[in-house]
């Protein structure tokens, strides 16, 4: 163990000052120091997906991320994406297809998602699902993810 | 029919309907609470120091300077519990049986790696590991039998000396004569089949949060479990604390599939040491934790036979089955719940007049095996289908066309099976039918011959299944088990403000029973969807909870809302037609309004409701009645649920890699609630099953130890590993319960593994090979195929 030391993140638009010891997990200063529980924590080995936030804009492990490597970057976790009120879209493609059951695993593909879309042609079911072989799910078999994700390819158009 | 039964059933009806989920915003957002995400004042954390032998007696446990960690609170082994918790022992009616008690902690020997020894109690998790470092126990190793081969014999060392035998459980059914069966059968095949242990593998770790109340000195345990009824009776039992003052909640719960479907040393520890530090303790488990202590599944050694006539008809079921169910018995299931339940279903869907099975349940230094999705059926539908197969190509007769002989046919309903499980009607038939045109058999035949003249490893393959769900108080879900399953009670009740709440024993873990049940209720009842809120997963709802499992919950849960959704409806409209001096038989209750057929009349339930509770004197107390009904179902006897897979397989000729080309499942659960979630589930349990055939696999090596401890080392489905498979719906007549529900939760993991077992024998049958054992990895494949690989060459010269 060393010293705490302070740390600035910019977390969905707000930014955080905390004094952490270097050794913190990213995926657990969102939820324990921040309250921010919705990225959830289903490995700790990099494997599984479940911790996935965007990190500058792409995605990436939280759980193999420390949080002192995320100083002064800006991060988005699933809260930013939409409320129970007003569902984002990748979440209502969601909800549409049923691409979701226990939801532990949500949050992941959510985030994965939202970075395959910005960067990734997904022009076939091939590519969709290759994009999203980094994610676990243990609950839905993938063919509604692969559902949804289809939809909002198709809504995107080709990426340039 | 009279007018008022027209004007229901004309009416569209959430039942059937595509409804989207009512769990979906909140566990979208993130805005789902799993019990890791709940956060108590002063809470503190565990870490668990594991036993790293396989078997041994704890000499001493030594603990270093505990000043050099900052925010350590204690450290804990079983002398520190002793007196303050009793075991939970899963009794059972089995002849011969032994049960074996469950500590909290390793009591003085430890049976297993990963079993847990010491506790350590700190102001973080962080602070509880780094005290994991400080501690040293001294082992003297016992001999151990790692493998049921071995462990079964007489001989073996054995891990509880109390039971005087590993053999905790021997079980033999029998029906008319197996051995004049197979001596006189023209054609008898016969194999020794085998699926690996897995485990179950939820995303969420399995995951702990007890309080203790001190002012009413009560514990509440959010669990990240399945049972939370039954875990709620075992820690009442096991701590000593009245159902008043031990509540099990399980909150948003990320799968289970079984896994979290059992009692564990941890939901008792953090229970005492909650109670001993009088403070908030959590316990989440880490994957290593999880792959390493969680229950585990399959490892059942399967000798079977099979008699047939020259015409294809099944005369004789033999099978001899050593279960290898780890180091204890589990709570509440026993180690019987995996192997018992393997010759119990063998037979399947088939008819068979002659069968012995016989099953032998062996204690091993391993976790104990628990349920997982399919229970025991998964590894007999293997062994019966891969048979059925063997037998198929000895007699030259088309494997669809030999199923279709033997399945039981729609004028044979009941039909008992040899083993006594009785199928009411099911769609075994239809199902078999319909997948075959789904998928395009005969053409698909036409394909593979051409296929395999290009040189490609192509092969189809089919499994035909049935389950029996939904089971009522007639039998234990588990073999002797005392617990009762069999009940489900419904609590529904509209308050002053008209809002319907309805309460369940069930535990909804993935299902999405907040939705199919307010589905249920919306429908029978009258109200809107809307108003309708389903709680559920809380030992504290009803008087007597299990939770969700066992394909139950739809039929057994959904009978208890229709019958109480309906008693509930007779008194709104009696307090309505009060108000609307209407009358009652005159008034009909939809979305939420209560209409007269015979005049312009109408009020919403929350008229009613404020007119039974707010407003003094419109109804007189005499006649008055509250808007609450509580009601138990019990469906008694159990219902089948049946479906037929075919699956197209290639295996790689460079990669000894299998990919699946095509998947056709169809099945009969009868009345479909939600369409959009049964196929959902479908695809889900098919996406394991696909696993269990060709990925996952738990190793222990020949020193008791865990080789496959990381999800980089068990192997998971990924997206890229599964396709879209095609579902075909069969409603044939419903079952005989109430709703006409059968549960259908489990059954895809049943049949794909046989399914794609099939497809791959059937791929690699010009080489003379089956496949006899699952996972079908690569390296298992080429160590099949690779004494062949001359002769294949020399073939194709």
């Amino acid at each position: 163990m060393t010293d705490p030391v302070s740390i600035t993140v910019h977390v969905n638009g707000t930014a955080h000052t905390r004094r952490v010891e270097p050794r913190l997990l990213l995926s657990d200063f969102l939820r324990h120091e921040l309250g921010l529980t919705g990225t959830h924590v289903g490995c700790e080995h990099g494997v599984c997906g479940a911790c996935t936030v965007l990190i500058d804009g792409r995605s990436a492990r939280s759980c193999l991320t420390l949080a002192v490597m995320a100083d002064g970057q800006d991060i988005e976790t699933v809260e930013a994406q939409g409320t129970q009120e007003d569902l984002g879209r990748i979440q209502r493609a969601f909800r549409d297809h049923h691409a979701l059951q226990c939801g532990f695993c949500t949050p992941g593909f959510l985030m994965t998602i939202a970075d395959m879309l910005r960067h990734h042609p997904l022009e076939n079911d091939e590519q969709i699902r290759e994009a999203l072989s980094g994610n676990l799910c243990r609950c839905t078999g993938y063919q509604n993810i692969v559902a949804a994700v289809r939809e909002l390819a198709s809504e995107r158009g080709p990426i340039e | 029919m009279t007018q008022a039964d027209i004007s229901v059933e004309l009416r569209p009806k959430l039942v059937g309907s595509r409804v989207k989920r009512t769990e979906d915003p909140r566990l979208l957002t993130g805005t789902g609470q799993y019990v890791d995400d709940i956060k108590l004042a002063d809470m503190v954390h565990v870490a668990i120091l594991r036993s790293d032998q396989p078997h041994a007696l704890i000499r001493e446990i030594r603990v270093g300077d505990t000043s050099s960690v900052p925010g350590l609170i204690g450290i804990y082994d079983w002398t520190d519990l002793e007196g303050e918790v009793r075991p939970a022992i899963p009794t059972s009616r089995m002849k011969g049986y032994y049960a074996t008690p469950y500590w909290p902690l390793a009591r003085g020997k430890v049976r297993y790696v990963g079993e847990p020894v010491v506790a350590v109690v700190a102001d973080s998790r962080y602070a509880a590991e780094d005290a994991l470092g400080l501690i040293e126990i001294d082992y003297e190793p016992l001999p151990f039998a790692i493998r049921q081969v071995d462990a079964v014999r007489e001989d073996a060392p054995l891990l509880h000396e109390e039971a005087g035998t590993n053999v905790i459980v021997e079980r033999t059914f029998m029906r008319g004569d197996i051995e004049d069966a197979i001596a006189s059968a023209p054609v008898v095949v016969r194999g020794q089949f085998r699926m690996t242990r897995k485990t179950a593998t939820s995303m969420e770790c399995r995951s702990y949060l007890a309080e203790y109340d001190t002012r009413r000195r009560a514990l509440t345990l959010w669990t990240s479990s399945n049972i939370p009824g039954i875990i709620r009776d075992a820690l009442s039992d096991a701590l000593d604390l009245p159902g008043s003052r031990m509540r099990v909640v399980a909150p948003d719960v990320g799968g289970s599939f079984g896994g979290k479907g059992s009692l564990y040393h941890e939901e008792m520890l953090v229970c005492l040491l909650a109670r001993k530090l009088e403070r908030p303790v959590k316990y989440v488990a880490d994957r290593l934790e999880e792959l390493s202590s969680s229950s585990q599944a399959f490892d059942q050694l399967i000798d079977g036979e099979l008699a047939v006539a020259r015409d294809g008809t099944f005369l004789g079921l033999r099978c001899d089955v050593i279960g290898d169910i780890g180091a204890y018995s589990i709570y509440p299931w026993t180690g019987g719940i995996e192997p018992v339940q393997v010759i119990s279903f063998m037979p399947g869907p088939y008819k068979i007049e002659h069968y012995h099975g016989r099953v032998r349940a062996v204690l091993t230094p391993k976790p104990p095996t628990g349920p997982y999705r399919g229970v025991g059926r998964p590894s007999s539908t293997f062994a019966m289908e891969r048979l059925i197969d063997m037998a198929a190509r000895e007699l030259g007769m088309d494997p669809a066309d030999l199923r279709r002989h033997n399945l039981v046919s729609d004028g044979e309903f009941p039909y008992r099976t040899a083993p006594g499980i009785i199928w009411d009607q099911s769609a075994f038939q239809q199902c078999l039918a319909g997948a075959r045109e789904a998928i395009g058999y005969d053409g698909l035949r036409v394909w593979q011959e051409q296929a395999r003249a290009e040189g490609r490893w192509v092969g189809i393959g089919i499994s035909s299944y049935a389950e029996l769900t939904g089971i009522g108080s007639r039998i234990a879900v588990a073999p002797g088990m005392p617990i009762n399953t069999g009940t489900e009670t419904a609590i529904i009740r509209i308050d002053s403000t008209g809002a319907v709440e309805a309460s369940f024993g069930i535990a909804s873990h993935g299902q999405g029973l907040e939705t199919t049940l307010a589905q249920v209720i919306a429908d029978e009842l009258g109200c809107a969807m809307d108003d309708v809120v389903v709680l559920q997963g809380d030992s504290s709802l009803v008087p007597m909870s299990s939770g969700t499992y066992a394909s139950r919950s739809a039929v057994i849960a959904g009978g208890a809302a229709t019958q109480a959704s309906r008693a509930l409806k007779g008194k709104v409209l009696r307090m309505a037609a009060h108000v609307m001096a209407e009358p009652v038989e005159d008034l009909e209750a939809e979305r939420g309004w209560i209409r007269s057929r015979t005049s312009n009349a109408g009020m919403t339930f929350k008229e009613v409701a404020r007119a039974v509770y707010l407003q003094m004197g419109t109804i007189p107390r005499d006649i008055r009645e509250d808007l609450t009904v509580t009601e138990t179902y019990d469906p008694f006897l159990g219902t089948a649920c049946s479906s037929t897979h075919i699956c197209v397989a290639e295996v790689d000729r460079e990669t000894f890699g299998v990919r699946l080309l095509k998947y056709v499942v169809a099945e009969d659960c009868g009345r479909i609630i939600n369409p959009m979630i049964v196929d959902g589930q479908v695809h889900g349990a098919v996406a394991q099953g696909i696993g269990a055939a060709l990925l996952e696999e738990i190793v222990y090596d020949d020193e008791g130890q865990l080789v496959t401890a990381s999800l980089a080392d068990y192997l998971l489905p990924l997206a890229s590993d599964v396709l879209d498979m095609q579902i075909v719906h069969i409603e044939a007549e419903l079952p005989n319960n109430v709703g006409g529900f059968r549960g259908m939760g489990e059954g895809g993991t049943i049949g794909a593994p046989a399914a794609i077992a099939n497809a791959i024998s059937d791929a690699l049958a010009p080489l003379g090979l089956g496949i006899q054992t699952l996972p079908a990895t690569p390296e298992r494949l080429f160590q099949l195929i690779r004494p062949h690989l001359n002769t294949l060459e020399e073939n194709t010269k």
